[in-house]
């Protein structure tokens, strides 16, 4: 995701001059670098200041520049925090925050590397939308969307490498504020945004196993959702699962079960998100999704899927 | 150091004619923006009637300033933003060569502030000679003197060069001297004017006296202002 970011950043880049990127010390992947090379003057490294690396973009798109602020997730989101709600979201501006590794993508690097509890913080803020892209197809159409777009702030949620591909026959095109079928069945339906969708996916093989029919979305825009689609899907489905990575508050998962009550929707509703905790374990990406128990046997025993 | 910024410092657009300036000002310390706004309306942005209807449901100025308004040209009111917009804003030009020039007024306090200081840093490390600030420096914070309650903030100047700014400390009263001062820096690293100033200058029953950083005076304290006022200005 890393890397398709920064090719179709560099790629966007060459025909929008106003397109600009503010790091705070992070090692440019990828194309990153080649942009970094060509464009120096539009490439800025704040050093380790988050907090100037918003407030500089929001001067840059006072100015009428386009910028994307880009680190690490919880640098990109939580230590500039105010920043973000401040200078992008109340003033309004078209600037880009690029989280990588959002949820708990650097497994390795403990909790001061996690971003799970993104999606909640970043969906309280007036203005912002949050889309998080769930392989890197998405990536590049969710960055080009990003790199046009006047609305105002984005969150873009990225993971960082080697993330499978999951739409390259999907149904639908990638449309901002709209759900986006991969598949499209009757009986269950899975929503999901980010590379965990992948476990969706592989959900999707257990249900049809056992003869049911299944639906496959990705809901890349977290914000603003798409709430006449959730209402669409919860009324035509008999049961609905929501799986993402990040905190059990403030995410998609209570914001489906909210609407199918106010809807009065007849479905089964099941929800599965990171622990309200700080695990203080180690391992691949799997394995501390499985600490959390957000891994395809803990969901699937949750599920009644052999 | 507002109205010598306003009424000597940003050029106008010759074509379009007052009030459309050239370049640009920022008021870090979001709870200074009265001063702001009487002078916004003395140039004919903002009306007498907005000033009448300052926080009021039916007027558009509350006690900071909000990007939108007329002549506001960023939000502020909490602490140690300025800088960094200001930064950011200088940069813009600078990469698009575009002949602005950014100024902005900080509090003492809001120099406590982190931000502040790398915003600091990094317009130094831009050359941003296109950027001018203001320290307001009253000496008097939420909490009492600054000099009392942080005396290693001081002395200010050394830390602002140490940091590669071109400095200077005047009168922030004399405006003469503010306008001089920036008229005759060198204009290669960003400059920073310590202006040193006294709270409630000219009121004798305000001047150094904290609580009126929060109060508002009454109808008689506001007449004797005035009168105080109108002695100084005669």
């Amino acid at each position: 995701m890393r890397n398709t970011f920064a090719n179709t950043f560099f790629e966007a880049g060459q025909q929008d001059k106003r397109l600009c990127v503010v790091v705070a010390d992070i090692s440019p992947a990828g194309a990153m670098d080649k942009f970094r090379q060509t464009f120096p003057e539009r490439f800025i490294n704040t050093g380790v200041a988050e907090q100037i690396m918003i407030g500089m973009c929001a001067g840059m798109a006072l100015r009428g520049l386009r910028p994307f602020a880009y680190t690490i997730a919880t640098f990109a989101l939580f230590r500039p925090y105010e920043f973000v709600r401040d200078d992008l979201c109340y003033q309004n501006l078209p600037v880009t925050v690029v989280g990588i590794g959002g949820g708990i993508t650097y497994s390795t690097l403990g909790g001061t590397h996690h971003a799970q509890e993104d999606i909640a913080v970043a969906s309280a803020l007036p203005n912002m939308a949050v889309i998080a892209p769930c392989d890197p197809a998405e990536t590049r159409l969710a960055t080009l969307w990003c790199t046009k777009q006047q609305r105002g702030p984005v969150y873009l949620r990225l993971g960082k490498a080697g993330e499978p591909d999951l739409t390259g026959n999907a149904i639908d095109s990638f449309e901002f504020g709209k759900l986006r079928y991969i598949k499209r069945g009757d009986d269950v339906c899975i929503f999901g945004y980010g590379p965990i969708l992948r476990l969706g996916l592989e959900l999707a093989k257990k249900f049809e196993a056992r003869g049911e029919s299944v639906s496959l979305v990705s809901t890349h825009t977290v914000k603003p959702l798409d709430v006449d689609g959730v209402v669409e899907a919860l009324r035509r489905h008999k049961r609905v699962v929501v799986i993402e990575e990040t905190a059990p508050f403030g995410g998609l998962g209570p914001r489906v079960k909210e609407i199918a009550l106010d809807t009065g929707a007849h479905c089964r509703v099941d929800t599965f998100a990171l622990q309200d905790a700080f695990i203080h374990n180690y391992g691949s990406h799997g394995e501390l999704q499985a600490a959390h128990r957000l891994d395809i046997n803990s969901i699937s025993a949750k599920l009644g899927l052999s | 150091m507002v109205d010598v910024i306003y009424h000597g410092l940003m050029r106008r657009d010759p074509v379009q004619g007052d009030p459309a300036f050239l370049d640009s000002f920022i008021m870090s310390k979001g709870h200074g923006c009265l001063s702001q706004y009487v002078i916004l309306e003395d140039l004919g942005v903002l009306t007498k009637a907005d000033l009448d209807r300052y926080c009021t449901p039916a007027g558009r100025l509350g006690a900071h300033p909000d990007y939108g308004s007329p002549g506001i040209e960023a939000s502020t009111g909490s602490l140690g933003h300025g800088m960094g917009m200001a930064t950011g804003m200088a940069y813009a030009d600078k990469i698009q060569k575009k002949d602005g020039r950014v100024y902005l007024v900080l509090s003492d306090g809001e120099m406590q502030e982190g931000s502040t200081w790398e915003a600091m840093m990094m317009a130094a490390n831009l050359g941003l000679g296109n950027l001018v600030a203001f320290l307001d420096l009253n000496d008097l914070q939420g909490l009492g003197r600054t000099s009392e309650t942080h005396p290693h903030f001081y002395p200010v100047l050394e830390k602002v060069r140490a940091f590669g700014w071109e400095t200077v400390e005047v009168n922030g009263h004399d405006a003469s001297a503010v306008y001089d001062a920036v008229k005759s820096r060198q204009g290669k690293q960003p400059f920073f004017v310590v202006g040193k100033t006294v709270k409630g200058k000219g009121v004798s029953y305000m001047e150094h006296v904290a609580i009126w950083h929060y109060r508002s005076p009454s109808k008689e304290e506001y007449q004797r202002a005035l009168a105080e006022l109108a002695e100084v200005a005669m």
